[in-house]
């Protein structure tokens, strides 16, 4: 059975099992051969747990948990509209507040892996920014485990019913949560070691942050579905 | 009577045996251990977060320092996931190349596997005969990218070069002997293929020879057989894959299941174990590099056959050959572009994950459109097995800890990330 073959079927049963007797609120969304399935975030142990233990969808492995931070979703250090006037900037400049956050800041996103039918899911759930918490699955994977660790960690996205949920790539006594789009690429800290107090000491990053190659977003044509052209100013701004 | 307590070891993470920076906490009950603790993130170097921070060929290099003892592999996880999300493909031969190289590091990986493995259970002669193989497959790599490990050889749409005419040959040197030169030189007359067919021809005999030393080995076999243990089910509630799973006797290859580049026009076998304890994961392993073996032979005699483009032909995502740089002001263009500002991909997420020689390694992408990745996920084969290091190790005796981790096959570069 070809990839879209197992894609089909795999659609048709969670509209079934989870869209229609389960969760009304969820969605399903194919693209480029790979379905994601949107959960609000209080219904997500009820669907997982369907997921994992309904033979027919069969996903007994979870390959992958892992958060997202949409603060920053599509900021751009170079506006490429007005760029055919003006020129481009260096980009540098960091202190721009994060733009405000879509509706949640954060999502938590899992992939999953059925064996037995060769098929795979992503599920996803979103989460605001004032107290990211979601239900732990380590009950239903056990694989689960180090990542939600991983996420809290770099996240600080909570979940709840993990049964040790430390940090666990960060150094001991780390503070923040490096992932986060507001928390620098250099770093809060720098660590030496002091001769005269004969140990390590933290101290304030010195390093200021810079940027080699700004960020842009271009709507470019080639990606476009639709076909339309950009208008011919734009293209010269892209030359 | 004297009060009887628990130990609590710290094992690493300066241990010869820890295969890197890993921490351990045991807690024994005499010999025995009642828990184990692994401490990771002593090499976060935070890979992700700076890739979110350059254009997307700039990452390509840090695939390679991820899992260190299988490098391309990375890449083609990582270069992969772009292409999916840019909806473009790399011409046949680029394919043919990128399987080659892939099942040439599945047989690096695995030879260093092997080789500490052995090692950290007692046996080094085995480590200084897989050396001598990994030098040769370490010059193919030279070869096609100029840097022994870290090559960035594959990029999106294709890889960086066609194999060269020409393998690398070893100059006359100070010391050594006109003869001892020759001998060197010995497989290196032709082109980079011809060697890599010599080599092929060579291996199976070679394979035989760690074999002979290690399968039937009482010592090998008393300190592997009936060690870790872990049963199907276990290892699929575990997130096993690679090896680890198939060594459980699940047969599953995303090669076979899931194949991408041109796994599905070249003929292999799945190896599997039924015990799923140390002594049949060391049986898969051994198993697969012969059938690498096999996948290299295969491409061999078709990139011989088959000349053609190995990039894809659309400078807005590859750079234009130089010599139209110096003539063409549409190439220069291109070119400046993209070394500066790179490539932007269309909005949306994927999931690439291919088999690499620890099990799956995939690249999760999240893109806003922008030059940049917006998010990078790193799925590690290697973190989700040493995730399991407790489950396997309790109830075991401290020896067989450095056994379990050595079967594990874990490197420190992908799980810290």
């Amino acid at each position: 059975m070809s990839l879209e073959e197992r894609l089909d079927d795999l659609e048709e049963l969670i509209e079934e099992h989870i869209l229609d007797e389960l969760c009304e609120e969820c969605s399903l969304n194919r693209e480029r051969n790979e379905l994601t399935l949107t959960v609000p975030r209080d219904q997500l142990l009820e669907v997982m747990t369907v997921l994992r233990r309904k033979a027919a969808l069969g996903f007994d492995q979870c390959t992958d948990v892992c958060g997202v931070d949409y603060s920053a979703w599509k900021r751009s250090e170079w506006e490429v509209e007005s760029a055919s006037n003006t020129g481009f900037s260096r980009g540098a400049e960091r202190d721009e507040p994060l733009r405000p956050a879509p509706e949640s800041r954060f999502a938590v996103v899992y992939h999953l892996l059925s064996i037995s039918n060769n098929w795979r899911l992503r599920v996803k759930t979103f989460l605001d920014d004032d107290f990211p918490a979601v239900d732990s699955v380590v009950g239903l994977w056990k694989s689960a485990d180090w990542f939600e660790r991983e996420a809290f960690d770099l996240f600080g996205i909570l979940f709840k019913g993990h049964p040790d949920l430390r940090r666990i790539l960060t150094d001991y006594g780390f503070v923040g949560h490096p992932f986060r789009k507001d928390f620098p690429l250099i770093g809060q800290v720098e660590m030496r070691y002091d001769e005269e107090l004969g140990r390590v000491v933290y101290e304030p990053v010195s390093i200021e942050p810079r940027v080699n190659t700004p960020r842009v977003v271009r709507d470019d044509c080639r990606y476009n579905p639709d076909g339309i052209q950009p208008p011919a100013q734009e293209e010269a701004a892209d030359g | 009577m004297a009060e009887i307590r628990n130990f609590t070891i710290n094992f690493g993470p300066q241990h010869p045996a820890a295969h890197g920076v890993l921490r351990l906490v045991l807690e024994m009950d005499g010999e025995v251990i009642e828990r184990a603790d692994p401490h990771v993130g002593l090499l976060h170097r935070g890979t992700e977060k700076l890739a979110e921070a350059k254009p997307w060929n700039q990452s390509i290099g840090y695939m390679d320092r991820l899992d260190y003892v299988s490098m391309m592999c990375n890449e083609h996880g990582y270069v992969g996931a772009i292409e999916k999300l840019l909806g473009i493909e790399p011409p046949i031969r680029a394919q043919y190349i990128r399987v080659m190289f892939d099942e040439i590091t599945r047989i690096l990986n695995h030879l260093l596997w092997l080789g500490s493995h052995a090692l950290d259970v007692g046996a080094m002669t085995v480590f200084l005969y897989c050396f001598r193989e990994r030098e040769d497959l370490m010059d193919c790599y030279e070869a096609v990218s100029g840097a022994r490990m870290h090559a960035t050889y594959y990029r999106p749409g294709g890889v960086y070069r066609d194999l060269p005419d020409q393998m690398t040959r070893y100059e006359k040197e100070h010391l050594g002997s006109e003869k001892e030169l020759l001998y060197r030189n010995r497989a290196r007359g032709g082109s980079l293929l011809d060697f890599i067919e010599d080599f092929t021809e060579r291996f199976p005999k070679l394979v035989d020879e760690y074999e002979t030393l290690l399968t039937d080995n009482r010592i090998w076999k008393q300190r592997l057989v009936g060690i870790g243990v872990v049963p199907p089910e276990r290892a699929r509630q575990l997130g096993f894959t690679g090896p680890m799973l198939r060594g459980s006797g699940i047969a599953w290859d995303l090669r076979k299941k899931q194949p991408y580049a041109v796994y599905d026009q070249v003929d292999f076998d799945i190896p599997v174990g039924t015990n799923g304890d140390c002594y049949d994961r060391y049986l898969v392993r051994i198993e697969e590099m012969r059938q690498s073996n096999r996948i290299i032979r295969q491409c061999v005699e078709w990139l011989r056959n088959n000349p053609g483009p190995v990039m894809i032909d659309d400078y807005k995502i590859a750079p234009p050959p130089r010599a139209k740089m110096k003539e063409e002001m549409e190439a220069l263009i291109h070119h400046f572009k993209l070394f500066t500002e790179g490539y932007t991909t269309p909005e949306g997420e994927v999931y690439f994950a291919v088999e690499a020689p620890k099990g799956e390694f995939g690249c999760y992408i999240v893109s806003d459109g922008a030059n940049k990745p917006y998010r990078l996920k790193i799925r590690a084969p290697g973190f989700a097995h040493l995730a399991a290091m407790d489950e396997m190790a309790r109830g075991h005796m401290l020896a067989d800890v450095v056994a379990i981790i050595g079967t594990m096959d874990i490197v420190f570069g992908e799980i810290d990330r």
